[in-house]
Protein backbone atom coordinates (compact mmCIF):
# COMPACT_ATOMS: atom_id res chain seq x y z
CA UNK A 1 0.00 0.00 0.00
CA UNK A 2 1.61 3.31 -1.05
CA UNK A 3 2.58 5.96 1.50
CA UNK A 4 -0.02 8.37 0.15
CA UNK A 5 -2.79 5.79 0.67
CA UNK A 6 -1.67 5.08 4.21
CA UNK A 7 -1.61 8.78 4.94
CA UNK A 8 -5.10 9.27 3.48
CA UNK A 9 -6.56 6.34 5.42
CA UNK A 10 -4.95 7.16 8.75
CA UNK A 11 -5.97 10.80 8.51
CA UNK A 12 -9.49 9.65 7.62
CA UNK A 13 -9.58 7.47 10.74
CA UNK A 14 -8.57 10.43 12.89
CA UNK A 15 -11.50 12.47 11.49
CA UNK A 16 -13.79 9.52 12.12
CA UNK A 17 -12.88 9.53 15.81
CA UNK A 18 -13.13 13.33 16.01
CA UNK A 19 -16.57 13.23 14.38
CA UNK A 20 -17.84 10.64 16.84
CA UNK A 21 -16.55 12.72 19.76
CA UNK A 22 -18.22 15.78 18.29
CA UNK A 23 -21.40 13.70 18.00
CA UNK A 24 -21.31 13.15 21.75
CA UNK A 25 -20.93 16.91 22.31
CA UNK A 26 -23.86 17.58 19.98
CA UNK A 27 -26.04 15.12 21.87
CA UNK A 28 -25.25 17.16 25.00
CA UNK A 29 -26.51 20.29 23.17
CA UNK A 30 -23.18 22.07 23.53
CA UNK A 31 -23.67 24.07 20.33
CA UNK A 32 -25.87 23.64 17.29
CA UNK A 33 -23.56 25.55 14.98
CA UNK A 34 -21.24 22.52 15.12
CA UNK A 35 -23.68 20.34 13.20
CA UNK A 36 -22.37 21.12 9.68
CA UNK A 37 -18.81 20.50 10.91
CA UNK A 38 -19.89 17.16 12.36
CA UNK A 39 -21.53 16.09 9.05
CA UNK A 40 -18.50 17.08 6.99
CA UNK A 41 -15.96 15.46 9.30
CA UNK A 42 -17.90 12.28 8.55
CA UNK A 43 -18.71 12.54 4.85
CA UNK A 44 -15.67 14.50 3.70
CA UNK A 45 -12.87 13.98 6.26
CA UNK A 46 -13.69 10.32 6.85
CA UNK A 47 -15.62 8.74 3.94
CA UNK A 48 -14.43 10.80 0.98
CA UNK A 49 -10.83 10.85 2.18
CA UNK A 50 -10.93 7.07 2.70
CA UNK A 51 -12.28 6.64 -0.82
CA UNK A 52 -9.57 8.92 -2.27
CA UNK A 53 -6.89 6.82 -0.57
CA UNK A 54 -8.25 3.47 -1.70
CA UNK A 55 -8.95 4.66 -5.26
CA UNK A 56 -5.37 5.93 -5.58
CA UNK A 57 -4.15 2.51 -4.51
CA UNK A 58 -6.52 0.12 -6.32
CA UNK A 59 -7.86 1.66 -9.52
CA UNK A 60 -6.54 0.47 -12.93
CA UNK A 61 -3.11 1.75 -13.91
CA UNK A 62 -2.82 5.13 -15.60
CA UNK A 63 0.23 3.94 -17.62
CA UNK A 64 3.23 1.70 -17.08
CA UNK A 65 5.51 4.66 -16.30
CA UNK A 66 2.92 6.39 -14.09
CA UNK A 67 0.70 3.61 -12.72
CA UNK A 68 -1.04 5.93 -10.25
CA UNK A 69 -0.96 9.11 -12.30
CA UNK A 70 0.92 12.12 -10.97
CA UNK A 71 1.80 11.51 -7.35
CA UNK A 72 2.39 15.21 -6.69
CA UNK A 73 -1.15 16.01 -7.80
CA UNK A 74 -2.53 13.50 -5.32
CA UNK A 75 -0.44 14.98 -2.52
CA UNK A 76 -1.93 18.31 -3.55
CA UNK A 77 -5.39 16.75 -3.10
CA UNK A 78 -4.36 15.55 0.36
CA UNK A 79 -3.05 18.95 1.43
CA UNK A 80 -5.92 21.06 0.12
CA UNK A 81 -8.57 18.66 1.44
CA UNK A 82 -7.16 18.69 4.95
CA UNK A 83 -6.17 22.33 5.25
CA UNK A 84 -9.55 23.28 3.77
CA UNK A 85 -11.51 21.05 6.13
CA UNK A 86 -9.61 22.12 9.24
CA UNK A 87 -10.08 25.79 8.33
CA UNK A 88 -13.79 25.14 7.95
CA UNK A 89 -14.02 23.26 11.25
CA UNK A 90 -12.49 26.27 12.99
CA UNK A 91 -14.02 29.19 11.11
CA UNK A 92 -17.60 28.00 10.56
CA UNK A 93 -18.65 27.74 14.24
CA UNK A 94 -16.77 30.97 15.04
CA UNK A 95 -18.47 32.80 12.19
CA UNK A 96 -21.83 31.59 13.52
CA UNK A 97 -21.17 32.85 17.04
CA UNK A 98 -19.06 36.00 16.43
CA UNK A 99 -19.05 36.90 12.75
CA UNK A 100 -16.00 38.86 11.61
CA UNK A 101 -14.10 39.69 8.44
CA UNK A 102 -11.30 37.32 9.40
CA UNK A 103 -13.58 34.28 9.75
CA UNK A 104 -15.34 35.30 6.55
CA UNK A 105 -12.05 35.30 4.65
CA UNK A 106 -11.05 31.98 6.21
CA UNK A 107 -14.33 30.40 5.10
CA UNK A 108 -13.87 31.61 1.53
CA UNK A 109 -10.30 30.30 1.56
CA UNK A 110 -11.48 26.99 2.97
CA UNK A 111 -14.15 26.72 0.25
CA UNK A 112 -11.54 27.29 -2.47
CA UNK A 113 -9.11 24.74 -0.99
CA UNK A 114 -11.75 22.02 -0.64
CA UNK A 115 -12.95 22.67 -4.17
CA UNK A 116 -9.38 22.39 -5.47
CA UNK A 117 -8.95 19.05 -3.70
CA UNK A 118 -11.91 17.66 -5.65
CA UNK A 119 -10.68 19.08 -8.95
CA UNK A 120 -7.19 17.61 -8.44
CA UNK A 121 -8.61 14.22 -7.47
CA UNK A 122 -10.82 14.04 -10.56
CA UNK A 123 -8.01 15.31 -12.81
CA UNK A 124 -5.62 12.64 -11.61
CA UNK A 125 -8.12 9.77 -11.60
CA UNK A 126 -10.35 10.36 -14.63
CA UNK A 127 -8.06 8.50 -17.06
CA UNK A 128 -7.69 5.57 -14.67
CA UNK A 129 -11.40 4.81 -15.04
CA UNK A 130 -11.35 2.85 -18.28
CA UNK A 131 -12.50 -0.33 -19.94
CA UNK A 132 -9.95 -3.09 -20.02
CA UNK B 1 -13.45 -2.61 -15.62
CA UNK B 2 -16.73 -3.13 -17.55
CA UNK B 3 -18.21 -0.28 -19.57
CA UNK B 4 -21.16 0.16 -17.22
CA UNK B 5 -18.76 0.68 -14.29
CA UNK B 6 -16.91 3.32 -16.30
CA UNK B 7 -20.25 5.15 -16.68
CA UNK B 8 -21.15 4.83 -13.01
CA UNK B 9 -17.73 5.97 -11.81
CA UNK B 10 -17.20 8.80 -14.29
CA UNK B 11 -20.69 10.12 -13.52
CA UNK B 12 -19.83 9.95 -9.82
CA UNK B 13 -16.76 12.09 -10.54
CA UNK B 14 -18.89 14.65 -12.37
CA UNK B 15 -21.23 14.82 -9.37
CA UNK B 16 -18.23 15.12 -7.08
CA UNK B 17 -17.10 18.14 -9.05
CA UNK B 18 -20.58 19.71 -9.19
CA UNK B 19 -21.30 18.96 -5.53
CA UNK B 20 -17.99 20.46 -4.38
CA UNK B 21 -18.62 23.52 -6.54
CA UNK B 22 -22.05 24.08 -4.98
CA UNK B 23 -20.72 23.33 -1.47
CA UNK B 24 -17.90 25.81 -2.04
CA UNK B 25 -20.36 28.49 -3.16
CA UNK B 26 -22.59 27.89 -0.11
CA UNK B 27 -19.61 27.94 2.25
CA UNK B 28 -18.17 31.12 0.71
CA UNK B 29 -21.64 32.63 1.07
CA UNK B 30 -21.57 31.80 4.78
CA UNK B 31 -18.29 33.73 5.01
CA UNK B 32 -19.31 36.62 2.77
CA UNK B 33 -23.08 36.57 2.15
CA UNK B 34 -23.53 37.69 -1.44
CA UNK B 35 -26.87 36.19 -2.52
CA UNK B 36 -29.72 34.68 -0.49
CA UNK B 37 -30.73 32.32 -3.31
CA UNK B 38 -27.47 30.42 -2.77
CA UNK B 39 -29.29 28.43 -0.07
CA UNK B 40 -31.54 26.92 -2.77
CA UNK B 41 -28.43 25.06 -3.89
CA UNK B 42 -28.30 23.03 -0.66
CA UNK B 43 -30.63 20.18 -1.77
CA UNK B 44 -28.58 19.80 -4.96
CA UNK B 45 -25.36 19.82 -2.93
CA UNK B 46 -26.61 17.04 -0.66
CA UNK B 47 -28.14 14.96 -3.45
CA UNK B 48 -25.09 15.27 -5.73
CA UNK B 49 -22.66 14.22 -3.03
CA UNK B 50 -24.60 11.57 -1.09
CA UNK B 51 -26.33 9.83 -4.01
CA UNK B 52 -24.44 11.09 -7.06
CA UNK B 53 -20.93 10.72 -5.66
CA UNK B 54 -20.88 8.17 -2.84
CA UNK B 55 -23.73 5.82 -3.75
CA UNK B 56 -23.01 5.89 -7.47
CA UNK B 57 -19.28 5.26 -7.00
CA UNK B 58 -20.10 2.31 -4.76
CA UNK B 59 -22.51 0.87 -7.32
CA UNK B 60 -19.90 1.15 -10.09
CA UNK B 61 -17.18 -0.50 -8.03
CA UNK B 62 -19.52 -3.25 -6.78
CA UNK B 63 -20.66 -4.09 -10.31
CA UNK B 64 -17.02 -4.30 -11.37
CA UNK B 65 -15.49 -6.20 -8.49
CA UNK B 66 -18.03 -8.57 -6.85
CA UNK B 67 -17.52 -12.29 -7.62
CA UNK B 68 -18.74 -13.23 -11.09
CA UNK B 69 -20.92 -16.14 -12.20
CA UNK B 70 -19.35 -19.25 -13.69
CA UNK B 71 -22.20 -19.85 -16.13
CA UNK B 72 -24.40 -17.36 -17.93
CA UNK B 73 -23.50 -13.66 -18.14
CA UNK B 74 -20.56 -13.28 -15.70
CA UNK B 75 -21.87 -10.07 -14.11
CA UNK B 76 -25.54 -11.05 -14.07
CA UNK B 77 -28.41 -9.14 -15.70
CA UNK B 78 -26.65 -6.13 -17.23
CA UNK B 79 -29.85 -4.57 -18.61
CA UNK B 80 -31.26 -4.38 -15.12
CA UNK B 81 -28.16 -2.58 -13.85
CA UNK B 82 -28.16 -0.20 -16.83
CA UNK B 83 -31.73 0.76 -16.00
CA UNK B 84 -30.72 1.25 -12.34
CA UNK B 85 -28.04 3.65 -13.62
CA UNK B 86 -30.43 5.69 -15.76
CA UNK B 87 -33.19 5.78 -13.12
CA UNK B 88 -30.78 6.83 -10.36
CA UNK B 89 -29.45 9.76 -12.35
CA UNK B 90 -32.93 10.88 -13.38
CA UNK B 91 -33.96 10.86 -9.71
CA UNK B 92 -30.91 12.85 -8.58
CA UNK B 93 -31.48 15.57 -11.19
CA UNK B 94 -35.18 15.84 -10.30
CA UNK B 95 -34.44 16.36 -6.60
CA UNK B 96 -31.64 18.83 -7.33
CA UNK B 97 -33.64 21.15 -9.62
CA UNK B 98 -36.81 21.19 -7.51
CA UNK B 99 -36.06 24.46 -5.60
CA UNK B 100 -35.72 26.29 -8.92
CA UNK B 101 -38.92 25.09 -10.59
CA UNK B 102 -41.07 24.92 -7.43
CA UNK B 103 -42.95 21.77 -8.34
CA UNK B 104 -42.95 19.85 -5.07
CA UNK B 105 -43.79 16.55 -6.75
CA UNK B 106 -40.30 16.61 -8.33
CA UNK B 107 -38.64 15.84 -5.00
CA UNK B 108 -41.03 13.00 -4.16
CA UNK B 109 -40.81 11.47 -7.62
CA UNK B 110 -37.03 11.83 -7.64
CA UNK B 111 -36.76 10.06 -4.29
CA UNK B 112 -39.04 7.27 -5.51
CA UNK B 113 -36.88 6.83 -8.63
CA UNK B 114 -33.72 6.69 -6.49
CA UNK B 115 -35.33 3.99 -4.35
CA UNK B 116 -36.43 1.97 -7.39
CA UNK B 117 -32.92 2.24 -8.79
CA UNK B 118 -31.31 0.88 -5.63
CA UNK B 119 -33.90 -1.93 -5.43
CA UNK B 120 -33.15 -2.96 -9.03
CA UNK B 121 -29.43 -2.83 -8.30
CA UNK B 122 -29.71 -4.96 -5.16
CA UNK B 123 -31.96 -7.44 -6.96
CA UNK B 124 -29.50 -7.73 -9.87
CA UNK B 125 -26.40 -8.15 -7.70
CA UNK B 126 -27.79 -10.11 -4.75
CA UNK B 127 -26.55 -13.50 -6.01
CA UNK B 128 -23.06 -12.13 -6.71
CA UNK B 129 -22.42 -11.67 -3.00
CA UNK B 130 -21.10 -15.18 -2.49
CA UNK B 131 -18.05 -17.23 -1.55
CA UNK B 132 -15.94 -17.49 -4.73
CA UNK B 133 -16.05 -21.31 -4.77
CA UNK B 134 -19.84 -21.64 -4.87
C1 LIG C 1 -17.76 15.15 0.20
C2 LIG C 1 -18.99 14.90 0.39
C3 LIG C 1 -19.99 15.86 0.99
C4 LIG C 1 -21.21 15.44 1.40
C5 LIG C 1 -21.77 14.02 1.33
C6 LIG C 1 -21.91 16.60 1.93
C7 LIG C 1 -23.18 16.56 2.47
C8 LIG C 1 -23.81 17.60 3.06
C9 LIG C 1 -25.05 17.52 3.80
C10 LIG C 1 -25.83 16.23 4.06
C11 LIG C 1 -25.37 18.77 4.22
C12 LIG C 1 -26.59 19.16 5.06
C13 LIG C 1 -26.18 19.31 6.50
C14 LIG C 1 -26.50 20.67 7.03
O1 LIG C 1 -27.49 21.28 6.65
O2 LIG C 1 -25.69 21.19 7.80
C15 LIG C 1 -24.35 19.65 3.74
C16 LIG C 1 -24.34 21.02 3.97
C17 LIG C 1 -23.32 21.83 3.54
N1 LIG C 1 -22.16 21.47 2.85
FE1 LIG C 1 -21.63 19.61 2.34
N2 LIG C 1 -21.11 17.72 1.81
C18 LIG C 1 -19.91 17.30 1.25
C19 LIG C 1 -18.82 18.12 0.95
C20 LIG C 1 -18.81 19.50 1.08
C21 LIG C 1 -17.74 20.36 0.67
C22 LIG C 1 -16.45 19.89 0.01
C23 LIG C 1 -18.12 21.62 0.97
C24 LIG C 1 -17.41 22.93 0.78
C25 LIG C 1 -16.48 23.16 -0.07
C26 LIG C 1 -19.44 21.56 1.58
C27 LIG C 1 -20.17 22.65 2.03
C28 LIG C 1 -21.41 22.59 2.66
C29 LIG C 1 -22.10 23.73 3.25
C30 LIG C 1 -21.59 25.14 3.28
C31 LIG C 1 -23.29 23.24 3.79
C32 LIG C 1 -24.36 24.06 4.52
C33 LIG C 1 -24.12 24.00 6.00
C34 LIG C 1 -25.23 24.65 6.77
O3 LIG C 1 -26.32 24.06 6.88
O4 LIG C 1 -25.03 25.74 7.28
N3 LIG C 1 -19.83 20.24 1.62
N4 LIG C 1 -23.41 18.92 3.03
Amino acid sequence: MPLLTRTFIKTALVYFMLALLLGILLSLHVSNSLFPVYIHLLVFGWLTQLIFGVVYWMFPKYSNQLPRGREALSWFTYGTLNIGLILRAIAEPLQASQASNLFGVLLVLSAILQWLSGVAFVANTWQRVKEK
Amino acid sequence: MPRLSVWFIRCSFIYLFLGFTLGGIILANKGYPFAPWVWSLLPAHMEFLLLGWMVQLTMGVAFWILPRFRSGPPRGNIDLVWSAFVILNTGIVMVAVQPFISMTWLTQTGRILETISVLLFVFALWQRVKAIEV
